[in-house]
């Protein structure tokens, strides 16, 4: 059963009359396969036009749905011989950050990012992708490990923000972040980032500082999420359509400001009705921008990638 | 070096005494205390509480009065940037609320970048202004920071942050956030030139000012009771639902778990700062290097005569720091 957002209505009915007639169909009447035909022609159609002007409040809802593929779904599909890595070795295994090692494209690497869960179990597991310090701090750790052993890093981002905790403020939240974006700006092994759904401040950019940012292109990535925004900016969240675009979150006006290097297409009607494209696709991306910084020297990579953080906004005309 | 030309325009403002008017028989009332303060009693003071040594927040200039030697010191001009690059509107235009913050503070932005002297030894301030926009972080404040961070490395002097924020400028969406990894190039910048990075957190100190440059010191210093966290208290209690513990997110609560080295009341900042700024830029006291001869021998040693010292054997080439003599330098 698909889970259908509420914009995505006209296409779910679409759909819905397809199985019925499809139900008919095997009954053995022949008139039904031309209806069938013209009405999913019609219904991609539909999905085409729908996607291809999201506005960027359905954006936010596309890039949490709860089928998109998350960081897990790429390990599976991308990465072979993953080898998970766990803990920060000072005090706990953070799940909503998951990290290790493998090879992707046959050349070993370390793999970084938050999972968000797909059912309610595994969700708690991953405190929905929300990670703590200690999540950060693991990254900080398997970040070194790579460096210490020449391995790039892949980071996939997918969190609406750091866990708002009071253990987490304890343990030092701000501190674990700020060292994360350390970490990421100190490699010299290469860093290639890419938001696969949200990228959701300060616990985004802790593991996107990277060589290359990439981001899917129905993913949103923000300072702060629209509903928190419009709950500061127009004291109330119920305003959170229109803070979604004073925002500029998408990958379109992220790419028009050079805040990242390249979009990652989607199949039609987004990630999650078709995973394995949209892996795939990411996969293709990954390997592209790798290729880009791999033969260079490590001090020069590190300094291009500092240059490329001091950049943003100079030139923004 | 051409971009220094570009912002190291020391302008020797009359800074003393130029503040805003507020007049002096203004009373103000104590948070921590609620008892009234006459407001020359509450400058005098360095804005802490005479009655329960609360401590108010303290206007960043009169701060920089308060930490360099002699109240002296000079700002720099800093780069301009794009005003709202992402033409920013909520209930009302981003442009606006700049040119409000900036009638009202008589500043361009959020942070201030002095230098001078501290102890004797020079060295760079880069403070925020919560007055402006609650001192959140844009493009500006990111390049008030890196321009900071670069006076620091050219005059090899130790960088001091204060952070003084609410966190993100929400107006510059990605952008203020980008400024998290821009300012961190800033504050490895001053560390790889091996020079001390310190940070006086005060208050408040959050989001995304915090989750950066502001964690990131060599040495966290914390003014009593200043607000320090990631998170604010209301996201917090929404998500946990839960009351938060006492002295939650204060200077004295981050001490006691580690997240700071020391907690420091306004009247010793200076001196502490100082001191440590001349443990580190100083690391020996009488630091003349002295060739090793058997006159600079006898002259720090007072190694006498009948020592039986051959007197035509050669000097000691090797000039050595004048680190075992009892002497202080005359500097
Ligand atoms: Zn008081």
């Amino acid at each position: 059963m698909r889970n259908f957002l509420d914009f995505e209505q006209p296409i779910a009915d679409l759909e819905g009359k397809i199985e019925e007639l499809r139900h008919l169909a095997d009954d053995g009447e022949v008139n039904i396969a031309d209806e069938i035909g013209k009405l999913q022609t019609k219904a991609e159609k539909l999905l085409r036009q729908t996607y291809t002007k999201l506005t960027p409040w359905q954006k936010v809802k596309v890039a949490r749905h709860p089928d998109r593929p998350h960081f897990v779904d790429y390990v599976h599909g991308l990465i072979e011989d993953f080898t998970p890595l766990a803990g920060d070795r000072g005090f706990a295994e953070d799940c909503a950050i998951l990290g290790g090692m493998g090879r992707f494209r046959g050349h070993s690497c370390v793999v970084i990012g938050h999972e968000k869960g797909h059912d309610t179990q595994s969700r708690l597991k991953h405190n929905f992708g929300s990670a703590r310090p200690e999540g950060y701090r693991k990254a900080i750790r398997l970040m070194e490990l790579a460096d210490r052993f020449n391995l790039p890093v892949i980071t996939l981002v997918d969190t609406a923000g750091a866990y708002p905790g009071v253990g987490a403020e304890e343990r030092g939240q701000a501190e674990a972040i700020a060292r994360s974006t350390e970490k990421c700006l100190d490699i010299k092994v290469p860093l290639i980032s890419a938001i696969i759904g949200e990228g959701g401040s300060g616990g985004a950019i802790a593991l996107a500082t990277g060589d290359s940012v990439l981001m899917l292109e129905h993913a949103i990535y923000s300072v702060i999420s629209p509903e928190g925004c419009a709950s500061i900016l127009w004291r109330s969240a119920e305003h959170a359509q229109a803070a979604a675009e004073a925002l500029r979150l998408t990958a379109q006006d992220l790419l028009e400001h050079k805040i990242i290097d390249g979009i990652v297409p989607e199949p039609l009607g987004g990630a999650h009705r078709d995973p394995a494209a949209a892996i795939q696709s990411m996969g293709e991306a990954l390997e592209a921008e790798l290729e880009k910084v791999m033969n260079m020297d490590g001090g020069a990579r590190r300094a291009r990638r500092r240059e490329k953080f001091l950049a943003i906004g100079r030139d923004d005309h | 070096m051409n971009w220094l030309t570009n912002f190291v325009r020391p302008k020797i403002k009359a800074l003393v005494g130029g503040k805003p008017d507020v007049p002096d028989n203004m009373w103000h009332k104590c948070p921590g205390c609620t008892q009234m303060i006459f407001h020359r009693d509450l400058t005098t003071n360095r804005h802490v509480c005479p009655h329960c040594d609360h401590h108010l927040r303290m206007p960043l200039l009169e701060r920089m009065d308060m930490l360099f030697d002699n109240s002296a010191y000079n700002r720099i001009e800093l780069p301009k940037v794009v005003s709202d690059p992402l033409k920013f509107r909520d209930r009302k235009r981003y442009t606006d609320r700049l040119k409000e913050a900036r009638h009202a503070t008589g500043e361009d932005d959020a942070v201030i970048v002095a230098h001078g002297k501290i102890g004797g030894s020079n060295a760079v301030i880069a403070g925020l202004n919560f007055d402006f926009m609650a001192g959140s972080m844009g493009t500006a404040v990111g390049e008030g920071i890196i321009a900071a961070a670069r006076l620091a490395v050219v005059q090899k002097a130790p960088l001091i942050v204060i952070p003084a924020s609410g966190g993100a400028r929400m107006q510059e969406s990605i952008l203020s956030l980008m400024q998290m990894p821009r300012t961190t190039v800033a504050v490895q910048e001053v560390k790889e030139a091996g020079l001390p990075y310190i940070v006086l957190l005060t208050d408040p100190t959050t989001g995304g000012v915090s989750a950066s440059f502001a964690m990131l010191g060599d040495i966290q210093i914390a003014e009593p009771g200043c607000l320090i966290g990631f998170a604010g208290r209301r996201v917090i209690e929404q998500t946990v639902r839960e009351v938060l513990p006492d002295g939650f997110q204060t200077a004295e609560y981050l001490y006691d778990h580690g997240m700071i080295d020391m907690v420091v009341s306004r009247p010793e900042l200076k001196d502490t700062l100082s001191g440590m700024i001349d443990l580190i830029m100083n690391p020996k006291p009488s630091g003349e290097v002295l060739p090793l001869t058997r006159e600079s021998i006898e002259e720090h040693l007072e190694i006498p005569e009948e020592d039986g010292v051959d007197p035509d054997e050669k000097p000691i080439e090797q000039p050595i720091t004048d680190a075992v003599g009892p002497r202080k330098a005359a500097d």
